[in-house]
């Protein structure tokens, strides 16, 4: 019987079958930041279990809360350094090298097709882009991750998402997630694996696919996959090239993962958006969602360009490009977080960060600081953001502070307006 | 196998998230019981007032998609901190279902019929839970009138209850 992507991961990791849905998966990577693993490591350490499964197997990082703030993050900083070096894990980016872990790790080249890989984090499912199975995870299971190398899961039945039509200029890949999040629901893919195809998909580049797939867990998705192609090879061919004679001979490998024809899917929906406009937010709940042109006007207080959803160089060269020679509305600030010292280095050598500079917009360290409202640009009580995040629920970016999720351009526009605005991009199309 | 009983907090709304349940500002915290005073300090739902309502209750019965978001197990221990460690609801999100177990306490899961057969009969309460996960029978009652209720809980989450949690399950088995 044909196979999802999904399955054949889970066939080729599993080493135990506790019950007859539970699936004990072997684990590629585990991925640690500072919020959710210092508990895991005080636990093992109480329970005198204080091992790794595989140093060159964790990847960690200091990104939610950075540099620290107060002693209590220095404190959380501090124990995962500790860790890091007490059992030697190499790919441990501290202060000046760490960036948002979704954005960073890619980067790195610590994801693959078919990897199994968990975090203590719900935006795992980001790394689905790659066509791995990536999910999140609560802090026991990242324990026993770390300890033992390994997670359970019930086997998830597939929901396949075909992004059909033409994706029109100034409408991209935050737009076609929101979309989809705001026809299925928040609880729409509960306990499932979205997986994203179709001609818009297979257009759209990694960073885009990360977008996507980044925002799948706001459906409720234990992970969003796309099948590798050719553009995924491109993506990682510097970090595989000496696996592989040569980028064909590499996608023929990874091919191998692509669904099966008659794979069995619990739905497929074909998402059609050659009509679709820029789409953002209006409440407290991912799924409520209307065209940026229903709610052009609505005011906002600031505007935060960054995250593990749109924090990536392309996020950024749209954002200048609406930018460029203009200043932001004296009524808003704007932030900007390049997600990783590689994109903000490759925005300064583009000249992008003094685009935002010269418009008027803070620029950041790479860290995920204001979209949980831990740090870096919490909203007051009242205040609202036009955000390129993905949640906007209450108090998220603050106490009584309120989002609109938007894409980058979105963002761009409305911080010109100084509300909530389509952009130039969008308008010169029509 | 322990029971899991007490009196009912009733929270009539789908889709809390675990940002409402604990917001990440109190992420900084290490220890489990410092999140005590926070627990739903962001929930958005009318009437309800954290510094009355939760005081004496060990259950929540509520909707659907309970603990969505955020993986956060900090929502778990925020309301294990409280005595919470019970969640009666019709569907919740994957990764707090499973933190609840991870952690040895029990997420109960109804049809949407049967829950709102629990919130008509007896919200806003006082009324009280008990559910055996040996038997897969939970009975909510007033003193006056009961509710009974059959519930489906699988091998491994089970045998996740009985060993105390995962790590302790995992940890002789692999």
């Amino acid at each position: 019987m044909g196979q999802t992507v999904a399955e054949k991961i889970f066939a080729s990791h599993v080493v135990d079958q506790p019950s007859k849905e539970v699936f004990v998966l072997r684990l590629d990577a585990v991925f640690c930041h500072e919020i959710t693993t210092p508990p895991a490591i005080m636990d093992l350490m109480a329970r005198g279990k204080d091992r790794v499964f595989d140093p060159s197997r964790i990847k960690a990082v200091i990104d939610h809360v950075t540099p620290a703030k107060d002693s209590k993050t220095a404190t959380q900083g501090k124990i995962m350094r500790d860790w890091a070096h007490r059992h030697g894990i190499g790919d441990f980016f501290d202060i000046g090298r760490n960036g948002v872990c979704h954005a960073l790790f890619p980067e790195q080249g610590f994801v693959r097709p078919g990897y199994t890989i968990i975090m203590g984090d719900s935006h795992t499912c980001t790394h689905g882009a790659f066509g791995a199975f990536a999910a999140g995870v609560g802090t026991t299971d990242l324990e026993v991750g770390i300890l033992k190398g390994v997670c359970a899961f019930k086997k998830p039945q597939t929901i396949r998402i075909d992004i059909t039509g033409r994706l029109p200029a100034g409408v991209f890949a935050k737009d076609v997630i929101l979309s989809v999040i705001g026809r299925i629901g928040v609880n729409g893919a509960t306990d499932k694996v979205i997986e994203f195809g179709g001609p818009v998909v297979r257009e759209m580049d990694m960073e885009e696919r990360m977008t996507l797939c980044n925002m799948a867990v706001e459906a409720g998705a234990t992970s969003g996959i796309c099948a590798p192609d050719m553009t995924t090879v491109k993506y990682l061919w510097p970090f595989v090239k000496q696996e592989f004679e040569s980028p064909e001979a590499a996608l023929r490998e990874y091919l191998h993962l692509a669904p099966d024809p008659d794979a069995t899917y619990d739905k497929v929906i074909t998402h059609d958006v050659s009509g679709l406009s820029p789409q953002a937010t209006y409440g407290y709940k991912p799924d409520q969602v209307r065209p940026v042109a229903e709610l052009e006007g609505t005011p906002i207080d600031q505007v935060y360009l960054g995250s593990c959803t749109n924090g990536r160089l392309g996020d950024l060269r749209v954002a200048a490009r609406i930018l460029a020679g203009k200043r932001i509305n004296p009524k808003v600030r704007m932030i900007v977080s390049p997600a990783t010292p590689q994109i903000f280095t490759r925005a300064l050598e583009e000249g992008l960060i003094e685009t935002f500079l010269k418009a008027g917009a803070c620029v950041t360290n790479p860290t995920c600081g204001a979209c949980l409202g831990m740090s870096n640009g919490v909203l007051a009580e009242g205040e609202v953001c036009a955000a390129t995040t993905n949640r906007n629920f209450n108090g998220r970016m603050g106490k009584g502070g309120m989002i609109h999720l938007v894409s980058p351009a979105t963002a761009a526009a409305s911080a010109l307006a100084g509300h909530l605005a389509n952009s130039e991009l969008y308008r010169e199309e029509k | 196998m322990k029971t899991f009983s007490g009196n009912i907090l009733f929270l009539d709304r789908s889709d809390i998230n675990t940002d409402e349940i604990i917001p990440a500002k109190y992420l900084t915290e290490i220890s489990r019981q410092a999140l005590k005073p926070y627990l739903l300090e962001d929930l958005k739902l009318e009437g309800f007032n954290p510094a009355t309502d939760l005081a004496g209750k060990q259950v929540i019965v509520t909707r659907a998609n309970f603990g969505c978001g955020s993986s956060r197990e900090h929502a778990p221990w925020a309301l294990e901190a409280n005595g919470i460690d019970l969640v009666i609801a019709s569907g919740f999100a994957r990764i707090f279902r499973q933190n609840m177990f991870n952690c040895g306490m029990l997420a109960v899961e109804l049809a949407p019929e049967q829950i709102e057969a629990i919130f008509s009969a007896f919200c806003p309460g006082p009324a009280q839970a008990v559910a055996d996960p040996q038997t897969g029978r939970l009975v909510v009652s007033d003193g006056e009138k009961s509710l009974e209720f059959s519930f489906e809980l699988g091998e491994f989450e089970r045998a996740l209850v009985q060993a105390g949690g995962w790590v302790e399950y995992a940890d002789k088995r692999y």
